[in-house]
């Protein structure tokens, strides 16, 4: 589904990634763990198409298809879903409007027939019943003055309402308190299925217990240099980055 | 009128003024009390502080004309859909009996003709050429005034329509809402061609009566358009005043709202969306007078291409004026590579106890935003309308009529500005 092979990726004259290689098979859980400034947030971002980012060298195949070649809204029409780490604000857009004329694009590109308003109706209410969203909270602008914990339900919901392949969930777990974290996962759970993967990228183990990935890998400087099954994010909790970081260091030496 | 090339600008006008004589129906004393002010006044320039970023060059070196064309076949483009009003029509300056509707209400006066109204407008001196030019013309005159104790119902509707090449229209509107009452009206401005309007309004709202006025603007990038609004309130008085440029060549908007009495609500809102080469200016003035007084100001602004903005402000809270609040807020996107906004907010304060507040921006589409939206696959194009359609949301929602805001985000959809 996804193969990212050698990316590198810079911001200014900041080198991010440096030689990143990841593949995720449909219907897989990949967790990256990683300490701060590692380049988990980047990759993100990269794979949804910000353009703050320049790709150096590398390539990246999503479904076959050259992702780095595409359009923001393209990837995200094929079926690329990025769940933000910080959900922007948008004041006087309102959240049922905007995912409406999303979802309408999304579907024209994909040859679905469009929904009608009783439909699209239909599926608001149970998408957002995944994530116990408030149906007031639909009918109010993107994120506005929503809490930490409405916002990144409002991520899964929209996720959701938009059907991906592939989720990336950009740190979904910050800011929430352990009943938030527990909806926002069990969403996330809900839409587990054999042809939709999900790398969920975090700083901490405590996500992983809910949300219980197939593999577990670690970003440092750039670059993947461990990976493993879950019982590596266990590891990781118990004993922090450090080993890790010596492990690279005398492997440079 | 075979060398009109060689004649200064300023002549020109005079010479209009002469022409009018024969055409429309001010009385001799009227035009000649506004001439004196024409001979004394210039055409403003750049250098003249209140007309610094608007040029008048371009509009002063056009071969103006009286229009003789007075009528259209219908008004129905023009027409809000759904709106329960009375039409009150113009072409080309002057009023049309048979295309406006029967002004026939219980509580109110309706009046027409040049001498008539003019009479009934507010006395004070004209303040630039434009404005005097306007009181020795007055192409054409309409006049309502309510009964006091009487809430009209019924919305009325003026529509201004140039038809004419090279035509000036100076039309006249006075409204006289009397205690107790209530009147809501709406403008529409719609001249295609190189045409050249100078309208006037002048309104006086009395005690707790309330008045409700929405201007459409809605004109050709070769038309040239001032606006003179003059609102005086007096106490427990409303107004909410919505100044709406959909598009314009060039658009000069000079509001001037007295605030005479205490426990006044004055509302004044607007937004600008030029394109191409528009120029588009609001100059706004708020004078507080008397305790007690509220004054909420919002323009919004989005300039694309090379288009150009103005705004300018003043709030003035005189030394009686205490417990005044007085907030007033310009907020403008620059979305053309080329475009301008020059915006300068002026509060003059003399009171010592009052809430005044004023805030501008001006910056650009919101990337973040823009990136949000397309992450979720909506193209540039549609994330950008939605995008402005929010931004200037706050100011459609200060009309009061729902069909008339309807009607506006029509237009602005058909513009291709705004998505719904």
């Amino acid at each position: 589904m996804l193969q990212i092979k050698n990316l590198q990726a810079r911001i200014e004259e900041k080198e991010i990634l440096r030689g990143l290689n990841f593949e995720v098979k449909p219907g897989e859980v990949h967790a990256i763990m990683g300490p701060n400034g590692s380049g988990k947030s980047t990759l993100a971002s990269v794979l949804a198409g910000k353009e703050d980012y320049e790709i150096t060298g590398g390539e990246v195949s999503f479904k076959g298809k050259d992702l780095l070649e595409m359009s923001p809204e393209d990837r995200a029409r094929e079926g690329l879903f990025l769940a933000f780490q910080y959900p922007v604000e948008i004041p006087g857009v309102s959240n049922i409007n905007f995912l409406k004329a999303a979802l309408s694009e999304v579907r024209e590109y994909r040859g679905l027939p469009q929904l009608t308003a009783k439909e699209f109706l239909a599926l608001v209410k149970e998408k957002s019943s995944l994530v116990e969203l408030d149906g007031q909270l639909a009918n109010r602008s993107v994120n506005e003055g929503f809490s930490g914990g409405e916002k990144k339900r409002n991520e899964v919901f929209q996720m959701a309402m938009l059907d991906p392949t592939l989720a990336i969930l950009d740190e979904t777990d910050s800011g929430l308190d352990i009943d938030a974290l527990r909806i926002v996962a069990n969403g996330v759970n809900a839409m587990r299925s054999p042809e939709r993967s999900f790398v969920v990228i975090t700083h901490y183990q405590r996500l992983l217990d809910f949300i219980v990935p197939d593999y577990v890998h670690v970003l440092y400087k750039g670059r993947i240099v461990k990976s493993g099954t879950k019982e590596l994010a266990l590891e990781l909790e118990e004993r922090g980055y450090d080993w890790i970081k010596e492990e690279v260091e005398a492997a440079q030496l | 009128m075979s060398t009109t090339t060689a004649i200064a600008p300023k002549e020109k006008f005079l010479q209009l003024v002469e022409e009018s004589k024969k055409q429309f129906g001010l009385a001799d004393e009227q035009r000649e009390a506004a001439l004196e002010f024409l001979n004394q006044f210039e055409i403003p320039t750049t250098r003249d502080e209140e007309w610094k970023y608007t040029r008048t060059t371009k509009l002063s070196n056009e071969a103006w004309k009286w229009s003789n064309d007075h009528s259209v076949e219908t008004i129905v483009p023009y027409r809000i859909p759904k709106l329960n009003a009375l039409e009150l029509v113009f072409v080309n300056g002057k009023f049309s009996q048979e295309l406006s509707s029967n002004v026939l209400l219980d509580g109110l006066t309706f009046m027409e003709g040049a001498t008539l109204v003019s009479n009934e407008a507010n006395q004070n001196d004209p303040a630039n050429f434009f404005e005097a030019f306007q009181r020795a013309t007055t192409t054409g005159a309409i006049y309502l005034g309510t009964s006091s104790k009487v809430a009209i119902d019924k919305h009325f509707h003026i529509i201004h329509l140039i038809t004419d090449q090279n035509a000036v229209s100076t039309p006249l509107i006075v409204l006289n809402v009397q205690a107790n009452s209530k009147l809501s009206v709406t403008e529409s401005f719609c001249g295609n061609t190189n045409g050249l309007t100078i309208r006037r309004l002048s309104a006086n709202v009395a005690t707790n009566a309330r008045l409700e006025y929405n201007k459409i603007q809605n004109e050709g990038d070769e038309h040239y358009l001032i606006n003179i609004d003059e609102v005086a309130i007096d106490r427990d008085g409303y107004s909410n005043l919505n100044t709406l440029t959909v598009a314009g060549g060039w658009v000069r908007n000079d509001l001037r709202i007295a605030l005479n009495g205490e426990n006044i609500e004055a509302n004044l809102s607007g937004f600008y969306l030029p394109r191409n080469k528009q120029h588009i200016d609001n100059h706004t003035k708020v004078d507080h007078k008397l305790p007690h007084c509220v004054s909420n100001e919002l323009y919004k602004g989005i300039l694309f291409d090379s288009s150009t903005g103005v705004f300018n402000g003043k709030v003035y809270v005189w030394k009686d004026a205490q417990k005044t609040n007085a907030y007033q807020n310009n907020a403008n996107i620059i979305a053309g590579d080329n475009a301008v906004m020059n915006t300068k907010p002026e509060l003059e304060i003399y009171a010592d106890d009052v809430k005044c507040s004023h805030g501008t921006t001006t910056g650009q589409l919101d990337e973040q935003a823009m990136f949000y939206l397309r992450a979720r696959g909506m193209s540039p194009d549609s994330a950008r309308k939605l995008l402005t359609t929010a931004f200037i949301n706050d100011v459609l929602n200060k009309v009061d009529e729902e069909v008339v805001r309807e009607y506006v985000i029509q237009l602005l959809v058909e513009k291709e500005l705004l998505t719904i």
